[in-house]
């Protein structure tokens, strides 16, 4: 989502799903995974006469709640969506007021691009990697890109994007989906429906459309037909992404990606591009590059004066300051950069996603293993290789609530397999040298503590109970190691450990041995460096060293009340709705980033003019301009600002006159919803277009190519081909366990909910292979096999696919060998190919074959 | 007190089974893995250590396509409960609230209440030789507090309250899914066996979801008059004889008015 609209985040919040009039429910089983989002999609049926489509391969508990069903073929959403964009321009379904001013769609595209038999162009086959120049708006000599908002230019995003399309016609998309045509049209008919000024629809995604080689061009595809249809921005739009865990969105806030830094910064790299701060900030403060400035200095008065093609970001170098002074304090400061050297480079030439990592340790380039809260032996892509990959550790940690299948890789339990299997390591404890540890974790209740929900909202927890017998809470854990660490280094006068002896680990608390939880928030939150008192707001950080700030984004969240007192707004608990309209906006009920904005982008919620609401729709407008406001108190001579129920998601002070009224996507460089994503946005093209998943039941379709070209093939001799192993396979989770198990599969109740490991398939395909409701079978794929028990169910069928019937099964992913409920994981089965840009594994595409046990 | 009851909207059930784990903490019911019979349903049936569960019915229409349809079973705590009148111990009693309560203390084990619930519902537990099943909750409705299930059960399905007020809720309801997508929806346990204290909006009509369409508490009489009277005469109190002449009557006027009764908006459409 980044690339479209600037931030990587769900756009709206679970409650705001009842403000929606059609939710589209595809590649998510909230029903089952996020359960309390039904409640208020209840209420939007109920109040608002909403419909629910749910598009999935197997019909599930979401479908048995939904409106409209529509099957489809795993890993073809592409194909359903690229469909959907053409019906929108064919039958002029769009919002056109909202497509011309809030988006890309005026804006003219370099006349070098173009897009032939599947590859746009700048492709190199030996690389499989685009050269993404001509991905780029024709400029003009100021840099300023040209547009023509009559969209009739031949060049400009909405035609190019319409030839892209014509290709997805009704025909060709169902027999690449599967998906019977009268339901795929009921389908396009009920949401393209919210293209009406007065609608709004929302998207509900998560896990099974993220998990593909082509799962970010897959939200790309979300992106654009919500932006046609003008739902971004808007309360019941939105796209929301429903994360797999509860603090999904707090990890990814925190940069637990090996790409950035804490609040989405792109992390520094081993390139003369990133050789000191100065080259390091031009290169992620956008439109910088060509900046003709040389040192911080030099860079500040460029921000202060302001410079195109820039956005919000125009302000990394406050945060990037900020935070190298929370990690390193004093001894960060002007004259050694404020410490920029610390910062651990990565090499520009490596990878260091979940694939990669594991991939590595299978050549035994990697000694060591820290895992905490994960199950790679249960959940990781290809788990026969990945469990092979950590015999060849030196050592490894474990840190979990139980010793999970992870804990355990080592036993002979570990190594039972179902079949003998040539291609599947066979092995002993005596064959493995790995040293294991097991650090005991506290759970969620017997800790403190926030966590950021899948809508953003940053939610303190207080502890519910005491830890049972060693174990500690993650933080503490973490803070224990890191005093060690620095208690080994302590004295030494070498220059590599300088990031080690100088950073700041000051969380002692007054009351015990416990790290103090406040004093961890406030570095987040950021401080005056001088007085130690909260800084109120992002926009209040400096890159002077004046100000410290973990993560940026979380700035805001703690602040200091007139009575003097600190509050910690993560902590607030007022259930009031606050909205007039009764929008449940919850306001001041914890807090969310950025600065408490409840739906983002919401300057999209009232006409370019900032006054008038969309026609029909006054009760969703969130935020409006009032020109007799103040922005700011202290100084009355700016009159106007942006006010509204909800935190504008805009600079309040934009007036009118300014070019930037009427963009509303602050975080992006145009300001514009994307469209069109252009240069390096995306790796694999600048418009979604289908690829067949790596492993496919079929010849491509709709191009010649048939696996995303962009997307890194690590182990070409584990893929497996249609004639060997004729049946799409996918993974999923059930509301009874919760990711790998670990958790849930210990705990007796929960274990006899759903006490086995399932494979679901279709009576048709149970009949061919003579298999029994309730037997025992064996899944098989290139990477391993699995034995497990038939569930045969009507809710799975057959998929005509381009005239030949193909058959799926699936299966649960959440099993292992310890626990009170055990099977043999699923992921034994899955493949080592990732998306292209994010390196999400494959979980919910490949080919197996399966048979009675 | 007015009668209290648990309104059960199918068409908001998830089938999460939240309301089955609660009930296992709140009555520290052991969980028993049952053999896998192809289904997401945990059990056959309620059982001794299952108080409720949720079933699952797949079926398919040519014309509407697959359906999976849920619901919670459990205890209905019948206004009117033949358990009460089959016991011969006085075991059963009804809450203040309406809820029909076992006590293990009096139980003999003999089983009488099994046979005569038209809904299966009392169930023996052979390591204790009791019965055991639901109490709706009616040591945690004392203190003010709803049924586990009911404080659970995150969508919305499951309604702890005032029965009157519950079923105008629930005719409100059938209304609704009637013109929205459900022309057999129908309410269930208003009049049936002359009220439940465990009322039912559902999708469909109650065959389809394995509810006996028009419950009847004959099996009782049969099991009463040949069984429970020749042999253990002796054993029965007076006042339960007295309350058994009353079930007969109810039962007949309540016959009467399931006859004309059916021509109520929201109740029709189960036959
Ligand atoms: S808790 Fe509610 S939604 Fe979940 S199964 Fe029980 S009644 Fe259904």
């Amino acid at each position: 989502m980044s690339p479209s609209f600037g931030r990587g985040v769900m756009t709206n919040h679970i409650v705001d799903m009842k403000n929606t009039d059609c939710a589209l429910i595809m590649g998510s089983n909230v029903a089952e995974n996020h359960p309390i989002s039904m409640k208020w999609l209840f209420k939007a049926k109920e109040n608002r006469g909403a419909k629910l489509i749910h598009v999935d391969p197997r019909f599930t508990r979401t479908s048995a709640r939904a409106d409209l069903y529509a099957p489809l073929r795993s890993g073809t959403d592409i194909a359903f969506l690229g469909g959907m964009v053409k019906y929108i321009l064919d039958n002029e379904l769009y919002h056109k007021d909202y497509v011309v001013n809030y988006t890309n769609a005026a804006f003219l595209i370099d006349d070098k691009y173009g897009f032939k038999d599947g590859l746009f162009t700048g492709y190199d086959p030996a690389t499989r990697k685009y050269d993404t120049a001509t991905w780029d708006y024709k400029k003009d000599d100021q840099g300023m890109a040209l547009t023509d908002p009559t969209l009739q230019d031949p060049r400009c995003v909405f035609q190019l994007m319409k030839k892209h399309y014509s290709r997805y016609d009704i025909d060709t998309v169902c027999s690449i989906t599967g998906t019977p045509k009268d339901k795929y049209l009921e389908v396009l008919d009920t949401f393209c429906a919210t293209g009406k000024p007065d609608k709004t629809g929302c998207i509900i995604y998560a896990m099974g459309i993220t998990q593909h080689t082509v799962g970010a061009q897959n939200i790309r595809a979300f992106s654009i037909v919500q932006l046609l249809l003008g739902n971004m921005g808007r309360p019941g739009g939105g796209i929301n992404a429903m994360r797999g865990e509860n603090n999904v969105q707090g990890a990814t806030d925190m940069a637990l990606l090996f790409h950035i830094i804490p609040g989405y910064i792109d992390s520094p790299m081993n390139t003369t591009a990133n050789k000191d701060l100065i080259s390091f900030l031009k290169a992620v403060t956008p439109g910088a590059a060509k900046l003709p400035v040389t040192n911080l200095e030099e860079l500040r008065a460029a921000v202060k004066e302001g410079f195109p093609n820039s956005g919000f970001k125009i302000n990394t170098s406050k945060w990037v300051v900020s935070m190298l002074k929370a990690w390193w304090g004093e001894a960060a400061k002007p004259e050694n950069n404020f410490a920029y050297d610390y910062l651990p480079k990565r090499d520009e030439k490596k990878n260091y996603s979940h694939i990669a990592i594991f991939e590595a340790m299978h050549k035994g380039e990697i000694d060591g293993l820290f895992v905490s809260g994960s199950n790679p032996v249960v959940g990781g892509p290809n788990a026969n290789k990945e469990q092979e990959a950590m015999c060849n550790l030196k050592w490894m940690v474990s840190c979990d609530l139980w010793l999970n299948e992870t804990a355990e890789f080592w036993t002979y339990q570990a190594w039972e397999r179902p079949v003998k299997n040539e291609k599947v390591a066979e092995k002993t404890p005596a064959d493995i040298q790995t040293e294991v540890f097991f650090l005991p974790a506290a759970a969620v209740y017997e800790k403190e503590g926030t966590a950021a929900q899948t809508g953003r909202w940053v939610q303190y927890r207080w502890k519910g109970a005491d830890p049972v017998g060693e174990s500690k809470p993650d933080l503490d854990i973490i803070y224990d190691l890191g005093k060690a660490i620095k208690k080994a280094y302590a004295g030494s006068k070498r220059i590599e450990d300088e990031p080690i002896v100088n950073l700041t680990w000051d969380y002692e608390s007054k009351h015990g041995p416990e790290p103090d939880i406040m004093k961890v928030a406030l570095e987040l939150c950021g401080y005056d460096t001088k007085t130690k008192a909260p800084v109120e707001g992002f926009a209040k950080l400096t890159d002077d060293g004046a100000t410290a700030c973990g993560c940026w984004v979380y700035c805001g969240a703690m602040t200091t009340l007139p009575d003097g007192t600190v509050q910690y707004k993560p902590q607030k608990r007022d259930n009031k709705d606050n909205s007039k309209t009764g929008l449940g906006l919850f306001s001041n009920w914890a807090w969310c980033w950025p600065m408490n904005r409840r739906i983002v982008y919401n300057r999209c919620s009232v006409q370019p003019d900032g006054v008038t609401p969309w026609p029909g729709d006054a009760e969703r407008q969130l935020v409006r301009w009032d020109p007799l406001a103040l922005s700011d108190p202290t100084k009355p001579e700016l009159l106007g600002s942006w006010v509204g129920d909800d935190v504008p998601d805009f600079l309040k002070p934009t007036s009118p006159d300014k070019p930037a009224f009427t963009s509303p996507f602050i975080m992006r460089a145009d300001g514009k919803g994307g469209l069109f994503a252009t240069k390096t946005l995306m790796k694999d093209g600048p418009f979604p277009e289908h690829y067949e998943p790596w492993e496919s039941p079929t010849a491509p379709i709709i191009n010649k190519i048939a696996l995303n070209p962009a997307a890194k093939v690590w182990a070409p001799d584990e893929q497996g081909t249609s004639d060997k192993y004729p049946i799409i396979g996918t993974t999923y989770r059930v509301v009874e366990h919760w990711q790998t198990g670990a958790l849930t599969r210990n705990l007796p109740w929960l274990a006899e909910l759903m006490p086995n490991m399932i494979v679901e398939i279709s009576e048709e395909l149970a009949k061919e292979k003579k298999i029994k409701n309730g037997g025992e079978v064996i899944v098989s794929t290139m990477r391993g096999d699995i034995k497990a028990l038939a569930c045969v169910t009507k809710r799975f069928k057959p998929f005509n696919v381009n005239g030949k019937t193909v058959h799926e099964i699936g299966m649960l992913w959440q099993y292992g060998f310890k626990g009170y409920a055990t099977g043999d994981p699923a992921n034994r089965l899955t493949p080592h190919i990732g998306d292209a840009n994010a390196m999400c594994p494959e979980y919910k595409a490949w080919l197996c074959d399966i048979r009675r046990a | 007190m007015a009668n209290k009851a648990n309104l059960y909207d199918v068409s908001r059930c998830t089938a999460c089974r939240g309301c089955q784990v609660a009930c296992k903490d709140w009555n520290q019911l052991p969980a028993v893995i049952e053999p896998f019979t192809g289904s997401y349903q945990t059990h056959e049936d309620t059982n001794g250590d299952t108080f409720t569960i949720i079933k699952f019915f797949e079926s398919e229409d040519p014309v509407t396509g697959v359906h999976w349809n849920f619901i919670k079973r459990s205890c209905m705590h019948c206004l009117d409960a033949e358990c009460v009148k089959a016991c011969p111990q006085g075991a059963y009693m009804k809450s203040p609230s309406g809820a029909t309560i076992h006590d293990p203390e009096k139980c003999i084990g003999c089983q009488y209440c099994t046979y005569a619930c038209p809904f299966e519902i009392p169930k023996y537990r052979k390591r204790e030789d009791k019965i055991s099943k639901c109490t709706l909750c009616a040591d945690r409705v004392e203190e003010g507090l709803t049924p586990a299930c009911a404080r659970t059960c995150p969508s919305g399905a499951l309604t702890f309250g005032d029965r009157n007020e519950l079923l105008q809720q629930a005719e409100a309801r059938v209304k609704y899914l009637r013109k929205n997508g459900f022309p057999r929806a129908t309410i269930y346990g208003k009049l049936e066996l002359g009220g439940l204290n465990n009322i039912f909006v559902l999708t469909d009509t109650p065959d389809k979801f394995d509810l006996p369409v028009n419950p009847q508490p004959s099996a009782t009489i049969g099991f009463w008059q040949n069984w429970v009277q020749p042999y253990f005469g002796w054993l029965i109190p007076l006042a339960l004889a007295g309350s058994a002449m009353s079930f007969v009557t109810t039962r007949l006027l309540a016959n009467k008015q399931g006859e004309h009764g059916h021509d109520h908006p929201v109740e029709g459409g189960h036959e």
